[in-house]
């Protein structure tokens, strides 16, 4: 028996069997907790507020007199309520994230600080321009950054995140068309392709066409030249691309495509593997959306809100929506009506003037870094991933064995070959060894994809123990021992999930 | 840099178990043409002092709504947010996490989702919400496309009472789909004339209330218009804190409710980023845009909440989805959802209440000042206003006075015959001094 200096025992002197768990919510640190509608919050409420000094008589039968339903809570209460949530989260801050194409990289708290000085987060989109001029000149520094990192003439800040930055390119791109008399109903897109480029190109009312996919994960570029033609608008390639690796015959593919009058379009969500070594303006590109979320770190906040302004070549900046800012003598102005020099525009993607506060975060993380932390940020990100890739390929199936990868690193599921046990039980399983799960089942050009980004932000340590896991699990699997992947998580807030009865008989809110 | 944690010693070892000689040797595969030498031309890494003071000069060169007395509204409303949301939604755990893809892992944000989800319902008096679109604009338009998949139907009637803004959102998304707009001529009570602008090619008709002058109206006699030809109401609101106080739109005949969510827990920020409330009637669920959260139970029967009905979605439907939004507003739809419970029933009725007050002191105000003729006939927290000046003029003249006097219609709508015509808001913020003061430097303006 050990005992402490101040002669307590550290070790029970009896044995003590398995309890069961006890009766209460929750136990130890892990607090269950219910939905807000029940607290017996019906008639409470955690804000003081004056009375109103006059009614509502002047409404007459507008005014509501029926309930709401809405249950209200104390301070104290709430707090615990959303402490308590939070608690059931995986987060970056808790341990890596490798979820591949999501570039879950570190949050700085400088950015956060700076969106909520009171000079950027209270000031409203429609005060006189006079009174905003420090907003203004922030959207032109981070139009600046923008347009040098990618070595292109024009940006449209406004659209609200990725997909929305790729429907700003592509209207662009039909009103380019247009202006030119040159109506096209195409847009090609490789098999590999993020689901939005797709669903983006048929919002804008294109029909896709996909381009097939070599044996090393590239465009085909047989392929593609033989389905361009006079009828093809634009041609979207992610690069470096969803398999994490780099169009080695981008050129080819810019040149093709502009051979055949259409536009090159780049996904940019995989800008982190290049910023400050290479600029897409030199690989051809007409338009590319820019995910500050990713990238350039604003946070992921639990599904956004995220951001993704466009780079434009020159041909297509004449079409990019309002609002841009100009710098005039008398100071900064903001376009934000479609007339004078913005005739041409193809339209309103939103409101106002797109997501100021993740403009303040963005800038703030790029000045941070500077033209040499941006570069290392790249060169960071793929070594990373390389060093998971060589790590882990002896134990699994990388899916492009040849060659390195860029920021990310994937594999296909030929190792769990007869073991029984999928992509998803190994993601499953991975929860409880204390890690978020890599992207499972994308891309889907490769069966049972795992699509791990490890991101420049991971010391080496938390690299290796991640790989560690993996490889831990790795052995398991192959030593047979299907029950640890099976049931897995057992160590999550929650057991495995039962995804297809919530989508049979959707409940999506709360009845009393 | 501090947000780099690999040593040079950790670069070496890594690149030897990789087995590459440099670090050049990972980026073989850019063509040689478009690699970079060295760093682009931008200023090299700065520490935190030296950013927070850059940052700091630029947020300087802004006045603040805070800063005194101010008006604006049409369709951003400054709103008191208590300290502990901030502080909520800048845990961890919900600020560096994702979209909840792995649901025993995210039971924190599911969970809130699904609450919002449920109050987003309350508020707008239908069955069944989402989990957040980008902010009201977009739903709008994104309402727009629902209804034309739904009814199978080309045009859309806009009354001119919608926020001009989203009026252009609704245009660029739907007529490259083929969908018309009709925009009805703007006027202060606009959502008179729309009934005669329905017919049998409309697959929905889109009215704002509180209007964008501040009007507010019952449309239900719209709702039963639509209806009898087969078209959908989407009802569109721009201050969420006026579901305290008004006739939700489902009890309206509403077939979709489109918010701007910003007024619950988010501040101004210039615009963005806000979030889009989307709610609509059960029949219509398929057709949702975006995220929807649902209840399922976990392997030993515990409940449990997962993104569902995902089949609508750009992941797995591809070009046939129903949008292609991925990231949503999720942060700010936690804002929303925890300011929101902090409110409760009693605590947003009173709320409502007190802006409404809030309005109606402003609107006597101005209505004894010297040439200034109220236009609005019923409101929430926002009207119009018309000036014997272009107003825009006089906004920028009380601004050097430090009064931010409203929003000039003609900032919205050029062209539009309006140039007099300002539209002020008052909320919870605005003192009674600032009112005064604002009635007292208008009349020395317009006396001039």
């Amino acid at each position: 028996m050990t005992v402490l200096a101040a002669g307590r025992p550290t070790r029970p002197e009896i044995e003590i069997p398995n309890q069961a768990a006890p009766e209460g919510r929750g136990h130890g640190l892990a607090q269950d907790e219910p939905l807000i509608f029940e607290l017996d919050g019906w008639d409470k409420t955690g804000v003081d507020l004056p009375e109103a000094e006059l009614d509502a008589s002047d409404l007459g039968d507008l005014v509501r007199t029926s309930m709401i339903g809405l249950p209200g809570l104390s301070e104290p209460e709430t707090l615990r309520h959303y402490v308590r949530l939070s608690q059931k989260n995986h987060a970056i801050d808790l341990a890596m994230y490798p979820l591949g194409s999501c570039t879950m990289k570190h949050n700085p708290r400088l950015n956060e600080k700076m969106a909520r000085l009171p000079g950027f987060a209270d000031i409203h989109p429609l005060q006189p321009q006079s009174t905003v001029q420090g907003a203004l000149a922030l959207m032109d520094e981070l139009a600046h950054w923008l347009k040098t990192l990618t070595g292109m003439p024009a940006v449209a800040l406004s659209p609200k995140a990725g997909a929305h930055g790729e429907l700003c390119g592509l209207l662009a791109i039909r009103a380019a068309l247009e202006a030119r008399g040159d109506a096209r109903r195409t847009v090609l897109a490789p098999v590999s392709a993020h689901g939005t480029n797709p669903a983006t190109a048929a919002m804008a009312g294109y029909q896709v066409v996909e381009i097939a996919q070599t044996d090393d994960g590239r465009v085909d570029i047989a392929d593609l030249a033989s389905k361009l033609g006079p009828n093809v608008a634009a041609v979207m390639v992610t690069n470096p691309n969803t398999c994490g690796l780099f169009e080695r015959d981008v050129m080819e593919i810019s040149r093709l495509t502009h051979a055949a009058g259409a536009f090159f379009y780049c996904d940019g969500a995989n800008f982190n593997a290049i910023v400050g070594r290479v600029r897409p303006g030199d690989l051809g590109v007409d338009a590319m959306h820019i995910n500050l979320h990713k990238t350039f770190s604003t946070p992921h906040g639990g599904g956004g809100p995220g951001a993704g302004p466009v780079v434009l070549s020159a041909a297509l900046a004449p079409f990019a929506p309002a609002p841009w800012v100009v710098s005039e003598e008398e100071g900064w102005r903001l376009i934000e009506r479609n007339e004078g020099e913005a005739a041409q525009a193809f339209g309103r993607l939103c409101a106002f003037h797109g997501q100021m506060g993740m403009y303040v975060r963005a800038l703030t993380y790029m000045m941070s870094h500077g033209s040499d932390g941006l570069r290392q940020v790249a060169e960071d990100a793929v070594l990373a991933a390389n060093y998971v890739k060589a790590r882990l390929s002896g134990a699994l199936t990388a899916a492009f064995p040849d060659g390195p990868c860029m920021h990310e690193a994937l594999f296909d599921d030929t190792w769990l070959e007869d073991t029984g046990i999928s992509t998803l039980d190994v993601a499953k399983a991975l929860i409880d060894e204390g890690f978020h799960p890599m992207t499972m089942y994308f891309p889907l050009v490769v069966h049972g994809a795992m699509l791990i980004e490890p991101t420049e932000t991971e010391p080496k340590s938390e690299i290796d123990r991640f790989c560690d896991a993996v490889l831990r699990l790795a052995a398991a699997a192959k030593a047979g021992d299907v029950a640890r992947f099976k049931g897995a998580p057992f160590t999550a807030p929650l057991r495995r999930l039962d995804e297809t009865a919530a989508a049979r008989k959707p409940r999506l809110k709360w009845t009393a | 840099m501090r947000y780099l944690p690999l040593t040079p010693s950790d670069r070496a070892e890594m690149l030897a178990v990789i087995g590459a000689p440099s670090i050049d040797a990972l980026f073989v595969d850019v063509p040689p043409a478009a690699r970079l030498a060295g760093p682009v031309d931008l200023p090299p890494h700065q520490g935190e002092l030296e950013v927070e003071r850059a940052m700091g000069r630029l947020a300087a060169r802004n006045r603040p709504a805070g800063a005194g007395p101010f008006f604006c509204g049409a369709g951003a409303y400054r709103h008191h947010v208590p300290a502990s949301v901030d502080h909520l939604i800048q845990r961890s755990e919900f600020l560096t996490s994702y979209t909840p893809y792995q649901p025993e892992i995210a039971q924190g944000t599911l969970q809130a989702l699904f609450e919002f989800q449920t109050q987003v319902a309350s508020l707008t008096g239908l069955p069944v919400a989402n989990a957040s679109l980008y902010d009201g604009s977009t739903a709008c338009a994104e309402a727009v496309m629902m209804a034309a998949r739904a009814t199978r139907r080309s045009k859309a009637v806009l009354s001119g009472g919608l926020h001009p803004h989203y009026a252009e959102a609704c245009w660029t998304l739907a007529h490259t789909a083929g969908v018309a707009t009709q925009r009805l001529a703007a006027a202060v009570d606009a959502e008179a004339a729309v009934i005669e602008a329905i017919d049998a090619d409309t697959a929905c008709v889109v009215v704002q209330t509180p209007n964008v002058f501040g009007t507010v109206t019952d449309v239900s006699a719209i709702a039963e218009a639509a209806h009898a030809a087969g078209a959908l109401l989407v009802v569109v609101t721009t201050e969420a804190i006026s579901y305290g106080l008004l006739k939700s739109p489902g009890e309206m005949g509403a077939d979709i409710a489109v918010a701007e969510g910003q007024s619950i827990g988010n501040p101004l920020t210039f615009g963005g980023p806000y979030v889009g409330l989307f709610a609509c009637r059960e029949a219509l669920t398929r057709q949702i845009p975006g995220r929807l959260c649902g209840e399922t139970v976990d392997a030993e029967g515990k409940r449990g909440f997962v993104l569902t009905l995902s089949t609508r979605e750009q992941h797995i439907r591809r070009e046939k989805a129903t949008s292609n939004i991925c990231t949503n507003s999720g942060l700010c739809a936690l804002a929303f959802t925890i300011h929101m419970t902090l409110l409760g029933e009693a605590g947003l009725r009173r709320l409502a209440m007190v802006n409404h007050a809030r309005a109606r002191l402003l609107q006597g105000a101005l209505a004894a000042v010297p040439g200034v003729e109220v236009l609005t006939p019923r409101f929430f927290n926002e009207l119009a206003v018309r000036l014997p000046k272009p107003a825009a003029a006089v906004v920028n003249a009380l601004a050097a006075d430090g009064i931010i006097a409203g929003v000039p219609v003609s900032r919205l709508d050029p062209g539009g015959g309006m140039d007099d015509v300002l539209l002020v808001c008052a909320t919870e913020t605005t003192a009674h001094v600032d009112i005064a003061d604002f009635a007292e430097a208008l009349t020395r303006e317009l006396a001039q």
